[in-house]
């Protein structure tokens, strides 16, 4: 076994590489049903992390959004179907300050007896499951991020 | 051996409120491993993008360099057809984002980011020019070191790697938080490149050689 390259952080200055045109639609020239999501990158302190780069994958689909002033982000995806657990996307977080991406998932809201069902989500402390469910907010899914503090995002080891 | 970095690392400061407080939730071994990783083939890769001197009508200031090497899986085989971006400050410590107010000259003629994918011997290579070191506001007089920041996919969820590629000899290293971040120093020393006079271009380019090893080993057999 030959040792990995450790991490490092993306660090604050990414913005004028690493995003790419269409980068947050993951839907970019295929059919089926779009569903946007939205959410905010949140700190400790309840802060917005406006240098944050997310990226969603799942299968074919790959999505990635620099965060703005406000730590938003925004996507567009197909809700994915799996064999296997509930449908859900693979989320990847990066910052300043995060000297290692962090890993999470991103559920649905509307799928109560899949995620019940579901055996990542089982592994989960009960109380903290919510984390992982985007909520419905009309036509579109929230799913903010929190990388501490009260509520803080359930993250996967890597 | 104790290579990553931790989440919460006082001495680089905005770990401090972003790093999470509750244990990461530990799937089963083979989990990341199995699942692969982003599809990232809409990520468009043009064969200039892996000469950095080359994106605009003029030359960019500064020491012209070539840096190269191999992905490997921790099994040591090559890595093939996986995209590697780089993105840099230019010669003067100053990145074209801007976010970036230090007070040091842009480049008209230096972007600071490139993509290529990796060959079938998993080898990169981008030509570009040294950035220069900058200053940071994490301490009084705090700056960092040159460095390459390097994104890579790889072929599963485990092998997705960010990371930076530093220079050998570089009086700043010793001094950095970021890359000190590495409890062990010999994963400190794995992101230091090394000079190759074998990469070198005589009277064009100094070259280095930096070999990136991905997480987890290969995600399907190669054929033979």
């Amino acid at each position: 076994m030959t040792a990995p390259t450790p991490s490092q952080t993306v660090g604050p200055f990414f913005g004028f590489a690493l995003p790419f045109e269409g980068d947050s639609n993951a839907m970019a020239g295929e059919s089926g049903l779009a569903i946007r999501i939205e959410g905010q990158v949140l700190d400790g302190a309840g802060n917005p992390v406006n240098d944050a780069l997310v990226e969603a994958a799942q299968g074919d689909q790959f999505a990635r959004c620099r965060t703005d002033a406000e730590g938003a982000y925004h996507m567009t995806v197909r809700k994915p179907v799996t064999a296997d657990g509930a449908p859900c996307l693979g989320i990847t977080v990066f910052a300043r300050g995060l000297l290692r991406h962090l890993s999470t998932r991103m559920y649905f809201p509307d799928e109560d007896r899949a995620n019940r069902e579901d055996r990542v989500l089982q592994m989960v402390d009960e109380s903290r499951r919510h984390t992982l469910v985007a909520q419905a907010e009309g036509d579109i899914l929230h799913f903010d991020i929190r990388l501490q503090g009260e509520a803080e995002t359930v993250f996967f080891a890597l | 051996m104790d290579f990553e970095p931790p989440y919460l690392y006082p001495d680089y400061r905005s770990t401090e409120l972003r790093a999470p407080r509750h244990e990461p939730v530990r799937l089963p071994d083979e989990w990341f491993h199995k699942t692969p990783g982003p599809a990232f083939g809409r990520i468009p890769v043009r064969a200039e993008d892996a000469d950095l001197t080359r994106q605009h009508p003029g030359e960019p200031m500064g020491e012209r360099i070539i840096i190269t090497g191999r992905v490997l899986d921790s099994d040591g085989h090559p890595v093939r057809n996986t995209l590697v971006e780089v993105w840099q400050a230019n010669g003067a410590g100053r990145y074209l984002d801007p976010v970036d107010d230090h007070d040091a000259p842009l480049d008209p003629n230096f972007t600071g980011a490139g993509r290529a994918l990796t060959d079938g011997a998993g080898a990169y290579r981008f030509v570009t020019v040294k950035p220069g070191a900058y200053p940071w506001r994490n301490h009084l007089n705090a700056w960092r070191p040159a460095h390459v920041h390097f994104s890579l996919f790889g072929p599963s969820l485990a092998s997705r790697l960010v990371t930076q590629m530093y220079f050998p000899g570089d009086p700043l290293i010793p001094l950095d938080p970021i890359l000190g971040s590495i409890p062990d120093p010999r994963g400190r020393e794995l992101l230091i490149a090394r000079l190759d006079l074998e990469t070198t271009i005589p009277e064009w380019a100094l070259g280095y050689r930096w070999d990136i090893v991905l997480r987890g080993r290969r995600a399907t057999p190669v054929e033979g």
